[in-house]
């Protein structure tokens, strides 16, 4: 598989490291309402979608930068590359 | 059907006109006492054991398929007992002691050959490792020696023993491991069920599951509602999917694993021989071929198929193991899609439906474990219990901080 870095165009997959579901980026607040059951749900529960799946990959042989790919696990089609540090600036922001 | 050599000559005389198909192909019925979604190894074990130990033959298997289409015919058939933990070690050698005597059992040549399965390490710590590992196994029951470099280089004559980077130093040796042809498991256990009663329905996908006030009373597939009183998952690859139409998120990862296998070979590799330092283990088939595999390929997939770096390094450690392996050739590769659960380590539980079971998160050891998960699978469907040797297999796991994690690597389905 190449995914297509958004700073340093394609590049072979091997060169990553694979972390899963995005939504780990996401971590529950450890001072909210039932923080034990959505700590749960974090660390250990996952969609596992057959079809399009947004996962985190890290550049280790390369930048080192954090990615959120877009793909499909039924045909490994990449539909879309974001850089996480930009995607949680962005959700932050709001 | 009753196989023996005499009926063999029998059939021989009369130009092998009276052999008949293992198992019928009936149309489901409306009612059933237990419905088993899945008709690979696991679920195929489970109905026969409930037929045979618990005397529950009104039993539908529903497959989506054809017989043994998924992981059983995917796998590279390996038995062994040599895990570490507790919680997993009891229940795997109650798996080989039920390999050890399944063709008697079952009437059917799933030639097992217990041939022995070899752990190969290259350091002194690694060796205590191993060391502890072994006296794991000989506590739980199971068999379980250490070997040193003169010992492998009788037994293996052609390994890398000085390797630059991993020499080799010895191995933890157990004899009862080996392997198993893994179609004649499916077909074997469906040919047993089946003569007690039990119904198994081919091309019959599962699609929903029937649920009413929190209780689960039968399943909707593509051949029509079918009521049952209990529900029995084990579709491996599939677990997401399948809970997923009724909502239930597992601590389950998809992952593809790639298997290989060269051209026949005349014998050279005695057993099983695993190479974990290098992400490789081999063992020779009864027609010759080299059947060899690594790690999975790291990502979720639902493919069946996986890419060419993982094959580039699954053959690299094989130079690195054995050079002679560089003189036969890649004959076939293909890939099977693995319930990768968030410590390494199965369930086999309830849901918090009622009535509503499930098996799966067996990542890629599932084959080895067939026997002894659908003869426990079988004592918590009939009995509402779980089987002593599989009672810390359990979905709470996770809240309570309970892992059974053999590698120590945390929740990260793709480093188990």
């Amino acid at each position: 598989m190449l995914i297509d870095h958004p700073l340093l165009g394609l590049r072979d997959s091997s060169e990553f490291i694979y972390m899963g579901d995005a939504k780990l980026l996401n971590r529950p607040n450890w001072k909210s309402k039932n923080f034990k059951t959505k700590f749960i749900d974090y660390g250990y529960l996952r969609k596992n979608p057959a079809g399009v799946h947004k996962e985190l990959w890290y550049h280790e042989q390369g930048d080192r930068s954090w990615l959120v790919v877009t793909r499909n696990t039924v045909t490994h089609e990449i539909l879309k590359v974001e850089l996480a540090r930009y995607l949680k600036r962005k959700a932050n922001a709001k | 059907m009753k196989y023996s050599g005499f009926k063999v000559l029998w059939e021989g005389l009369k130009s092998n006109t009276g052999w008949k198909p293992l198992w019928r192909n009936p149309d489901p019925k409306k009612n059933y006492d237990i419905i088993i979604v899945g008709g690979g190894g696991h679920g195929l074990a489970t109905a026969y054991y409930l037929a045979e130990k618990f005397n529950i033959t009104n039993i539908a298997v529903v497959e989506k398929g054809w017989l043994g289409s998924g992981n059983i015919g995917r796998n590279t058939t390996i038995i062994r007992s040599n895990y570490l933990l507790p919680q997993n070690q009891p229940f795997y050698e109650l798996s080989l002691k039920l390999w050890e005597n399944l063709e008697q059992e079952l009437n059917y040549n799933s030639m097992v050959s217990q041939r022995g399965v070899l752990n190969i390490f290259h350091s002194d710590s690694q060796r205590d490792a191993f060391v502890r590992r072994g006296n794991a196994m000989l506590m739980s029951g199971a068999d379980a020696s250490i070997l040193g470099v003169n010992d492998l280089k009788k037994m293996v004559p052609f390994l890398d023993f000085q390797n630059s980077r991993f020499p080799i130093k010895g191995g933890l040796w157990q004899p009862r491991g080996g392997t198993v042809r893994h179609d004649a498991v499916a077909w074997g256990y469906a040919k047993e069920a089946d003569s007690r009663g039990v119904d198994i329905i081919e091309n019959c996908e599962a699609t929903n599951f029937l649920v009413k006030n929190g209780r689960c009373y039968g399943v909707e597939t593509t051949k029509g509602l079918i009521k049952s009183k209990k529900v029995g998952v084990c579709v491996a690859g599939s677990s997401s999917q399948v809970m997923g139409k009724i909502g239930i998120n597992l601590p389950i990862e998809s992952h593809v694993l790639q298997a290989f296998v060269s051209e026949g070979l005349k014998p050279v590799i005695p057993g099983v021989i695993t190479f974990g330092a290098g992400h490789f283990y081999v063992s020779q088939s009864n027609k010759g071929g080299l059947v060899f595999g690594g790690d999975i390929d790291g990502y979720n997939s639902y493919a069946q198929r996986g890419n060419l770096p993982v094959i580039e390094d699954v053959c690299e450690g094989g130079m690195a193991l054995m050079p002679l392996i560089g003189r036969s050739r890649l004959l076939r590769t293909w890939g099977g899609i693995m319930d990768m659960s968030m410590d390494g380590s199965p369930i086999i539980d309830k849901t918090n439906i009622k009535n509503l079971y499930f098996n799966g998160g067996w990542c890629y050891g599932g084959f080895k474990a067939t026997p002894a998960s659908g003869f426990c699978y079988a004592h918590l469907l009939a009995t509402g219990t779980s089987h002593h040797n599989a009672k810390d297999f359990l979905f709470n796991r996770f809240e309570k901080g309970r892992l059974i994690d053999e590698k120590g690597q945390g929740n990260q389905p793709n480093l188990h």
